[in-house]
């Protein structure tokens, strides 16, 4: 569905998207915005999922299985201590 | 069907980008990742539609891998101390970088419904994935405390380099030999990437860790939008690849931030060895009692901290909070200086205090607060010491000249709370504490802070 140069201007845009996103950000959210980001790539979790759903094999199965497992570990996790930490960010002035 | 589909992969997409650009923003992050999360939720859901996600046994084995693998993070992901937030991020980290190696495991396992590139393109998100997921692994070890030293040996970059060749060589076999993609060859193209990925960790120093996990944050992302490339997946690709140049960015800001060149960082041996050439001390150490310090400050127009490592291990962010509270109160103006390194990793510190309640907006970093030391009254040093010698300005041969220090010395007086002598992380000793205006307050970082509240009080 997505052919060969599509997919680069996929990548292309998706490159300077990240890059210009997060270009300004201060050092106070480096390690929140790097959990953040590891969350992001989570998504992995549907790859898995559509990997997992059309094998075949026993062999494939295990692979997709282990496969999903840490994928989901990738997204909860990342999404939980993210979140946690972020919370604890308040200002002075009572406004979130 | 697929249009249903469709939309929703790229609303998740939309979700995931203003998500991460609200993350940027202290004031908006916390909705930033509440947004992303339901981008998450979103594309998972509607997965489960997926038209190539078929059998019964399938769609229970994903549910079951689910429900395992998020248990078990949501748990530990719940449990984890702030203190120790790096290497969980490592972990979690790596975890995703299997799961995409998994990915491309299973794609070429079924070899004969791909085009050469995409095969091509597999095998490339297979080395990256694998590389991060046990590379993510050592990491976590290490800042875990697992594995204590960094190992080297003769002529490690060599093997390096050959491991990676071999790795590099299997891969373009594999992604050229159409749909024969022999198992054992597949297996052993795994086996010597994720080899890599542990002989590549393995000499890194624990304190240039967090670059590292930065590093293949920003791998696992990639590897990720190569998958989405191989399975027509415009949501992987998209995410994957905005984490991708995202992580990238913050790695290289992270390492300058630490005044460590990523190819230092990667290539080098500092962090282990300090050099015996350190110059000579002057003066003496000057010891102050909790009280004395306690009405010192009391009495100041303005106070600044500084928070190391030193005082989150020793828990004493609350006592420390609660003491700028009581100074508040007297109508000291209280600032926090955070130096980048401060803390396991970048922006670690600002969690550490924020958990205690403190108000994001009393904490500076660097290049904010470094013209404010000339004008406080009193600063003081608790659990930090690198990070505050004057020596990085002043001394050549010192191995942590020209990193970007805190100017505390040039504050009126400084007050430097410390378990005992001794030098910091680098073996360096710090001139700081022999200064004419500095004050030492020997003791353990909580008590300390407890007797200064105590002290305050008393003032009424």
């Amino acid at each position: 569905m997505i052919e060969g140069f599509v997919a680069l201007y996929i990548f292309m845009l998706a490159a300077f998207t990240g890059y210009e996103v997060i270009s300004k950000v201060p050092v106070i959210l480096h390690t929140p915005l790097m959990s953040g980001s590891n969350f992001v790539h989570g998504i992995v979790l549907v790859g898995t999922m559509v990997a997992l759903g059309h094998a075949e094999t026993g062999m494939q199965q295990l692979v997709g299985f282990v496969a999903v497992i840490l994928a989901a570990g990738n997204a909860v996790g990342g999404y939980v201590v993210t979140e946690r930490m972020l919370e604890m960010f308040k200002s002075s002035k009572g406004n979130q | 069907m697929s249009f249903i589909i469709n939309l929703a992969y790229f609303a998740a997409a939309v979700l995931f980008i203003v998500g991460l650009k609200q993350m940027a923003s202290p004031v908006t992050a916390r909705r930033g990742i509440v947004w992303a999360g339901w981008g998450m939720v979103l594309a998972t859901v509607v997965t489960f539609l997926h038209p190539e996600v078929v059998g019964f046994v399938n769609y229970l084995l994903i549910l079951l891998g689910i429900g395992i693998g998020g248990g078990v993070a949501w748990y530990t992901g719940k449990r984890v101390a702030m203190t120790d937030m790096p290497q969980m991020i490592a972990l979690y980290n790596g975890m995703g970088g299997g799961a995409a190696a998994g990915i491309g495991i299973v794609a070429l396992m079924q070899a004969d419904t791909l085009a050469w590139t995409t095969q091509f393109i597999a095998v490339l998100g297979i080395i990256i994935g694998s590389v991060a997921f046990s590379g993510s692994l050592v990491a976590f070890a290490k800042l875990q405390g697992l594995l204590k030293k960094s190992i080297r040996f003769d002529r490690q970059q060599k093997i390096n380099l050959g491991v990676l060749g071999g790795t590099l060589l299997l891969g373009l076999i594999i992604a050229f030999s159409g749909s024969q993609v022999n198992g054992t060859l597949l297996l052993l193209f795994v086996l010597l990437a994720l080899a890599f990925g542990v002989l590549m960790t393995i000499p890194i120093g624990g304190a240039d860790m967090p670059v590292i996990i930065s590093l293949y944050n920003a791998l696992t992302g990639l590897a990720v939008g190569f998958k989405g490339l191989v399975l027509d997946n415009a949501a992987l690709m998209i995410a994957g690849v905005v984490v991708g140049s995202a992580g990238t960015l913050l790695t290289q800001l992270m390492a300058k931030a630490m005044n460590r060149p990523l190819s230092n960082v990667l290539f080098s041996q500092f962090g282990e060895t300090a050099t015996e050439e350190q110059g000579e001390v002057t003066g003496t150490l000057k010891p102050i009692e909790s009280s004395d310090a306690g009405i010192m400050m009391a009495y100041a127009n303005k106070v600044i901290i500084v928070p190391g490592y030193g005082m989150a291990v020793a828990q004493a962010q609350h006592k420390i909070w609660e003491l700028t509270q009581r100074l508040q109160e007297r109508g000291v103006d209280v600032k926090f200086a955070i130096h980048p390194v401060a803390g396991r990793m970048p922006g670690h510190m600002n969690v550490l205090l924020a958990e205690a309640g403190v108000p994001y907006d009393l904490i500076y970093d660097l290049d904010e607060i470094n013209t404010e030391f000339k004008t406080a009254d009193v600063a003081v040093v608790i659990g930090a010491n690198d990070v505050v010698n004057p020596v990085a300005r002043s001394n050549p041969e010192s191995p942590i000249y020209g990193m970007p220090i805190l100017n505390v010395d040039e504050a009126k007086n400084v007050i430097v709370i410390k378990r005992g002598k001794g030098a910091g992380f680098s073996g360096v000793e710090n001139h700081l504490f022999y200064a004419d205006n500095t004050r030492m307050l020997y003791g353990d970082g909580q008590k300390v802070a407890g007797e200064l509240v105590a002290a305050v009080k008393e003032l009424g």
